[in-house]
């Protein structure tokens, strides 16, 4: 049953300042960008069309392409290891284990950590002459090595073994909760039909926690398209531009090469990937007619 | 055969997964599998303690994971007191202030303003509500790459870029969407017939929302003062671009302290640095336990 709400102008004056943000701060900062993109702007706007030519340069760029590239492999390396991770630290803090509390507080506590702090730690742990690399030294293996914070092809999987530290937890919090959620019928079923527990995981729980598992991919690739602070406080993008990352690219020809044509046609690249992975999902989570919505 | 026997009536925060045997292998191994993933969460926050409590001179022999021998707080109060970025030799606890100063306002504003919306969207009718509640949705989740820029331009047009006013705005628009959906779906899940019994007893918009939803929004605005708290004081972009020179928030001044190029690093304070800028997220994350969870589980589950 429908209730009867009234429509009012007070109604109005409060949705007025989320009105102002979405107009003007969202919409318009947004569409701006994008307008710029389409100037020859340097240091400040201007309106000469330039049509596509920012993005032709835009992709001309290697450090570009580098960062998107970058942005790729941390994307998959982070998603992968943190979904195995997280469910399987989820699995096993569903077995009935004692100090249950005590172990997801740990796995989580990274979490509610800056990313500055968590680069800045990894950054020290893996310092290559005083770090972990020379601690293994000093205990005899001379010649361990671990340097790939200073190596070119090899810094990028530094970044995502900081990511992974950081944002397990979250996917671990989020699978368990999907695990808590589960029948516990279930597992009586599988136990009467004599079904081993590692099947019952792939062939059934596993296919249950879709829903779970979807909202994992959607936030993790998000912190993805957004990285920059985590790669600023680790490598700082270097060594040279090889952790370079598409939202470090940004904001370093924004305010540092003064160069806002070419900044807001990356800008915009990564708007388009960002509305790629979200519109089916919001779609999908808020506005898919399955029941009725209040 | 060991015939589960499964207590009636288990609901959702009990474990659901199969039931244990007695101690065989698979549980030792599970304990291990547990021991060696929390040892790997531990680790950077212990180095970064041991670290911190040694004089530089053991830092230099490489022993990155032993305790120290001499134990020393002297990193620590350098750290506060009067680590360098640049020329300005005044501490962590500059960046420290400014992100108190930054916080208190950012949190209380953006937190009544989604309160409000919330309330607004959920009970009240207006015409493109929903139209403005998908946008805001859409908000949340865009590169901010998208919105620095124009923002930049419009604060100076204003008069606030730089300033502490810009980086509280900054927060109180970029919190906005959240803070909306934790609301909205908090008033929309309390009965309706209390809405209704206000005002069939003849009260507005506002008398309802501050003397009736308001007061019963406790644990939703403690859920709201968690992920606000640590989300602001965590923030490192927007300090940077819109706070201006005087106002860096720590997060800033923690990373330019660490990757300044000057002089000698000294690690142990360096660390020190870190764990006080660590801190206050810490303190909530213990303090508040379940209700941090509660805090992911509907910001991030559901936005």
């Amino acid at each position: 049953m429908k209730t009867r709400r009234r429509m009012n102008v007070a109604t109005y004056v409060a949705l007025f300042p989320a009105f102002i943000v979405v107009v003007f701060a969202y919409l318009g900062t947004m569409l701006w960008t994008v307008q710029i993109s389409f100037t020859e702007s340097k240091l400040l706007p201007t309106f000469a069309f330039a049509g596509t030519r920012q993005y032709e340069r835009l992709f001309a760029t290697s450090r570009w392409s580098i960062s998107l590239e970058n942005m790729v492999i941390f994307g998959i390396g982070l998603i992968a290891v943190c979904l195995v991770l997280g469910f399987l630290l989820a699995a096993a803090l569903d077995q009935k284990i004692r100090f249950e509390n005590t172990f997801r507080t740990i796995f989580l506590y990274p979490y509610a950590m800056s990313f500055i702090v968590t680069g800045l730690a990894w950054q020290w742990i893996l310092n290559p002459t005083l770090g972990l690399q020379q601690y293994v030294r000093n205990l005899g293996w001379t010649d361990f090595q671990f340097d790939w914070i200073i190596r070119n092809d090899r810094a990028i999987y530094v970044v995502i073994i900081a990511g992974v530290w950081q944002a397990s937890g979250l996917i671990m919090a989020l699978m368990l909760s999907g695990l808590r959620g589960i029948d516990q019928e279930l597992w009586k079923a599988a136990k009467i039909d004599g079904i081993p527990t590692w099947r019952v995981y792939v062939n059934i729980i596993i296919p249950m926690l879709r829903p779970t598992i979807i909202t994992s991919v959607v936030l993790l690739s998000l912190a993805v398209v957004r990285v920059y602070d985590l790669v600023l406080a680790l490598t700082g993008g270097g060594p040279g531009i090889s952790t370079d990352v598409p939202a470090k690219f940004i904001l370093d020809y924004l305010f540092g090469r003064a160069n806002i044509g070419l900044a807001t046609a990356a800008s915009s690249i990564l708007l388009v990937i960002v509305l790629v992975i979200i519109t089916p999902w919001l779609y999908y989570e808020y506005f898919r007619p399955k029941r009725e919505r209040r | 055969m060991a015939t589960a026997t499964m207590t009636a009536g288990s609901t959702a925060p009990e474990p659901s997964g199969p039931r244990p045997k007695r101690l065989t292998a698979d549980r030792v191994g599970l304990y291990v599998f547990l021991v060696i993933a929390a040892a790997f969460f531990l680790l950077p926050m212990y180095v970064m303690i041991v670290t911190s409590l040694k004089p530089m001179s053991e830092i230099r022999l490489g022993n990155i994971f032993s305790l120290p021998e001499a134990w020393t707080i002297e990193p620590w109060l350098q750290a506060w007191n009067s680590a360098c970025t640049g020329l300005n030799c005044g501490g962590i606890k500059v960046g420290f202030w400014n992100s108190i100063r930054i916080l208190v306002p950012s949190v209380i504003i953006s937190i009544f303003v989604g309160a409000l919306t919330g309330y607004a969207l959920s009970l009240w009718r207006a015409r493109g509500s929903n139209l403005l509640f998908a946008v805001l949705l859409l908000g949340a989740f865009l590169p901010y790459q998208v919105f620095i820029y124009p923002l930049v331009r419009i604060y100076s047009s204003v008069g606030i870029y730089g300033t502490m006013a810009g980086i509280v705005v900054t927060h109180t628009i970029f919190g906005l969407p959240l803070m909306t959906l934790l609301f909205r779906n908090y008033y929309a899940s309390l009965p309706i017939e209390l809405f209704k019994a206000a005002r069939v007893d003849g009260g507005g918009f506002w008398a309802i929302f501050f003397r009736l939803m308001l007061p019963m929004s406790t644990p939703i605005i403690i859920v709201a003062v968690i992920l606000q708290v640590t989300g602001i004081w965590n923030d490192f972009l927007f300090g940077v671009v819109f706070a201006g020179r005087e106002n860096l928030p720590m997060t800033v001044q923690l990373n330019n302290i660490v990757n300044s190029t000057q002089g000698e690093k000294l690690y142990n304070v360096n660390m020190a640095a870190t764990i006080l800028t660590a801190l206050v997220p810490l303190v909530v994350y213990f303090v508040s336990g379940r209700w941090f969870v509660r805090g992911i589980a509907a910001g991030a589950v559901k936005g």
